[in-house]
């Protein structure tokens, strides 16, 4: 089957309401943000969204109303600040109300190793005694068999896709990443399917020519769409994360007469306005990448 | 060596530096941290190894001024990048000697708060723990920075995201942290060391030109001060050169 396609077509036949998607799982790198533009144009509903730190997109899927749940160690941007729609969506339900499954970032990714090894939970010795654990839906504090210790039983989160960006890859889906990795593979392995971007879609040679630098194997993938999706987020080899941008889809554009007029936190970008999607567009709209010097 | 330029930012981002040793294995984390971890790097601790929860090792200071881990400064030159899995299993087999942390909240035994705050009766969602509950429950020691103001000094934190002592010594033996606690706590005010017995924040020195009654009225318990309390060293004009060539627009010390 065809796997090579337009994004828009990916997201038309993978993604659909209600689905439990991983994404932005590299770290601060490789996040997926021409993927996620993509899911807020085609007004997916209910989304429940997985990711240790998933920068600002997670934000913006919150703000245009896609999303029912976060499960998350850290729901942000460390050069931007804080995340305004997730705040307002947890505090005051806008535009609609959110659950949260507090986690840390270890306690996600284990989760998701789980899942991505085929097992229900596994053991940590990490967050016991903190609040984050207390009544969790997805964490229990245990008896080791063998020893005896106490302690932290994650189960397994499997997610229905999940949306890496990648540096390059081939019609087949089997893709390089280099740089820093997160969880983006557990996250492959434990989806029970991929949708991939990448900068540069590649022979199939490029990718059998080193094959320790294939860190997603093909056959995990249903949908590859090469997309120029380097500078929202940064990915290494190829760019700078772009502050100016972030900044950019803090500021504007701000509905008539709701000024941030002292308030915590300004108004919501896409208040109901029409073209309320606009400045996220203009976020999606990235310039193209610097090619990578040696290949 | 102080001088009038020189900013409470500088005092901690040069005392955060002191706090690691050299041949130490570093959990670095974010903002302040990163700059303690390339000064220390630079200067007295030139065999120190930085773990980074996003993935990258590294034991050189960044080529360039970097606002965060992931950028791409952090990442070329690094000694390694790999998985948030394979770093914090580092962490978790006991590996790391000293972890950073930040907080919204600080209380009286360590404790950190991430993830709950509160103004004037309303409650404030903050982004959560990312690796800060992981640092600080697995970390062999631990190193707070925060803004000294009473809002952010709290008797008890209000939500526990990352274990400090807990309500005192023992308690993470209880339940079930086999190692660690907060060494040091880094303030703008001050720096305060642990009680042996009682696990209590104790005070063990003022930063230049902060006094005892100032930094009270900015801490939400009342504060018992070491006998032999001190005037918190400012950086030297190594160290000041250094957190220049590191933050040369003064982003994270100005």
């Amino acid at each position: 089957m065809q796997k090579v396609m337009a994004l828009a077509e990916a997201v038309s036949r993978y993604v659909r309401d209600g689905m439990v998607i991983a994404m932005g799982t590299g770290l601060e790198s490789c996040i997926p943000f021409a993927a996620g533009h993509e899911i807020i144009r085609q007004r997916r509903r209910d989304l429940v969204l997985v990711g240790p730190i998933s920068d600002i997109l997670f934000d913006q899927l919150i703000g245009a109303g896609c999303v029912s749940k976060v499960i998350a160690a850290w729901v942000g941007n460390v050069g931007a600040g804080i995340a305004y729609n997730f705040r307002r969506a947890v505090e005051e339900g806008i535009p609609r109300p959110l659950a949260v499954e507090d986690h840390s970032n270890l306690t996600v990714a284990l989760a998701v190793s789980a899942a991505a090894m085929g097992v229900p939970y596994l053991p940590a010795r990490t967050a016991l005694g903190t609040d984050i654990v207390r009544d969790h839906e997805r964490m229990r504090e245990v008896t080791c068999p063998f020893t005896g210790d106490r302690l932290l039983a994650v189960g397994a989160l499997r997610p229905d896709i999940t949306i890496l960006h990648a540096q390059r890859c081939d019609r087949h889906g089997n893709a390089h990443l280099w740089g820093n990795l997160g969880i983006s593979l557990e996250a492959a392995r434990a989806a029970e399917t991929v949708l991939l971007t990448c900068e540069e879609l590649v022979d199939d040679a490029v990718i059998t020519s080193d094959p320790n630098r294939t860190l997603v194997p093909g056959f995990l993938v249903s949908a590859v769409a090469e997309v120029r999706d380097a500078r929202a987020g940064g990915l290494p080899g190829l760019a700078r994360p772009d502050g100016a941008r972030h900044a950019r889809t803090r500021g504007v554009p701000e509905p008539p007469g709701r000024g941030p007029g002292g308030t915590a936190s300004p108004p919501h970008p896409a208040a109901g306005r029409p073209g309320e999607l606009r400045f996220l567009r203009t976020a999606a709209s990235c310039g193209r990448a610097r090619s990578p010097g040696a290949r | 060596m102080r001088t009038s330029a020189i900013t409470r930012r500088q005092v901690m981002v040069a005392a955060a530096a002191r706090e690691i040793r050299d041949g130490e294995v570093v959990f670095v984390g974010m903002r302040l941290p990163l700059l303690g971890f390339a000064l220390a790097r630079a200067l007295h601790a030139p065999r120190a190894v930085g773990l980074f929860e996003n993935g990258v090792i590294r034991s050189s200071p960044p080529a360039a001024p970097i606002i965060t881990m992931g950028d791409p400064p952090n990442i070329a030159g690094a000694l390694m990048c790999t998985t948030l899995v394979d770093v914090m299993s580092h962490l978790q087999r006991g590996r790391v000697d000293v972890g950073f942390l930040g907080g919204a909240e600080v209380d009286r035994f360590g404790n950190l708060n991430t993830t709950w705050a509160e103004d004037r009766g309303r409650r404030i969602r903050l982004p959560g723990s990312g690796g800060a509950a992981d640092i600080a429950a697995l970390a062999r020691r631990t190193v707070v920075l925060v803004h000294h103001e009473r809002r952010r000094f709290p008797e008890r934190v209000r939500y526990l995201t990352s274990p400090g002592f807990g309500t005192g010594r023992g308690w993470r033996e209880t339940v079930g942290l086999s190692r660690g606690g907060p060494g040091r706590v880094i303030t703008s005010l001050g720096m305060f060391g642990f009680d042996a017995e009682s696990g209590e924040m104790v005070l063990e020195s003022l930063h230049p030109g902060v006094t005892l009654e100032e930094l009270r009225a900015e801490t939400g318990w009342p504060v018992r001060a070491a006998p032999d309390l001190r005037e918190t060293p400012g950086p030297t004009r190594e160290e000041l050169d250094a957190i220049r060539r590191f933050d040369p627009d003064g982003l994270w010390t100005g």
